[in-house]
């Protein structure tokens, strides 16, 4: 375990998804589709996008932060889309 | 009139542009590549229909962060012109330059298809030139035009005449809910809104594809003679 300031390496995944007031065809055609193969109790489906993303940070808040504000900028569109972010192994990949 | 086409990887009407303000209407025109700081004193600019970069991750979200959308933003803030045709549309949306979003088609479909607009404002450099036309027949081609925004924006733009051009029947009339009608169900059957300062338009249907004779439809050449015609106009 390290417990030296240098950057340490960061899995985050970020699930984008289109907002609930959102009308998502998308979705609606998975749904139908998935009727049509038997599952009938299914009763909802949304359709989103993930992202897997490795990335060098201080530390886990620091990439936390860094990839909530690239999901800002780039990777979620604010008008439409929620995200969220979820740091896969947060204490890095221990070789740092 | 100095005019500039914005080239992103995976425009593909930015030649039909370049033929209409050049070739048609005789005036200077220029491509600008995406990777470009300076816009070359390009008094029009316009981001053509396509795919930029492959319509990855959403329709004109990587194109609206490319190099040369700060110096459009900048032409835009000062009052330049500025036309989004389809892609150019989106990329604009994405960019904020203009509000909403777009989502794929209500029908999921890619649609190609000539639609009606009613036009609903004349005063604008984009559209005087249509004078007394209320109606204008113009094809699309997109999978995601179906125009989006808060019920609040939507009120805003209705309220401040930002809505430029609506989806409608052959005679001017309303069909909000008619796929005939409004074919991707965009709100309010919105195909083209204008920036506050009335400078910067974005539409869905594509004025460059039917501007001469020749192409058996010359209903978006007064787009394009409208705004070279005037463009020392101040808008509103």
């Amino acid at each position: 375990m390290s417990r030296s300031k240098t950057p340490s390496t960061f899995h985050a995944r970020v699930t984008v998804m289109p907002r609930r007031a959102v009308l998502d065809p998308q979705g609606r055609a998975i749904h139908q589709a998935l009727k049509r193969l038997g599952f009938k109790q299914v009763e909802e489906v949304r359709a989103g996008k993930s992202f897997d993303l490795t990335l060098t940070a201080a530390g886990a808040e620091a990439a936390a932060a860094a990839v909530e504000e690239m999901c800002r900028r780039l990777l979620a569109n604010p008008v439409i889309e929620d995200f969220a972010v979820e740091l896969v192994d947060g204490a890095g990949d221990g070789r740092s | 009139m100095r005019c500039g086409i914005v080239v992103f990887p995976g425009s593909n009407c930015d030649h039909d542009v370049y033929h209409v303000l050049k070739h048609v209407l005789g005036q200077e025109a220029m491509f600008l590549w995406h990777d470009a700081t300076d816009l070359k004193d390009c008094e029009l600019i316009v981001l053509p229909g396509g795919f930029a970069y492959g319509d990855y991750l959403r329709a004109g979200a990587m194109a609206a962060r490319s190099r040369i959308m700060s110096a459009v933003a900048r032409h835009a803030e000062r009052g330049g012109l500025v036309l989004g045709i389809c892609n150019g549309f989106q990329v604009l949306l994405e960019a904020g330059l203009l509000p909403g979003a777009m989502r794929p088609n209500r029908g999921l479909r890619f649609l190609c298809q000539d639609v009606y607009l009613r036009l609903e404002r004349h005063d604008l450099p984009f559209t005087h030139a249509y004078r007394d036309v209320r109606v204008a027949r113009m094809p699309i081609a997109h999978a995601e035009g179906c125009y989006v925004a808060s019920d609040e924006e939507l009120d805003r733009l209705e309220a401040g005449g930002q809505v430029v051009l609506r989806y409608g029947d052959a005679g001017g009339g309303r069909g909000d809910d008619d796929p005939a009608v409004n074919p991707n169900g965009s709100a309010r059957a919105i195909a083209g809104i204008v920036n506050r300062q009335g400078n910067v338009l974005g539409m869905m249907p594509h004025p460059e594809r039917c501007a001469e004779a020749v192409l058996g439809n010359e209903d978006g050449l007064p787009l394009f003679r409208g705004l070279t015609e005037e463009h020392g106009r101040t808008a509103r």
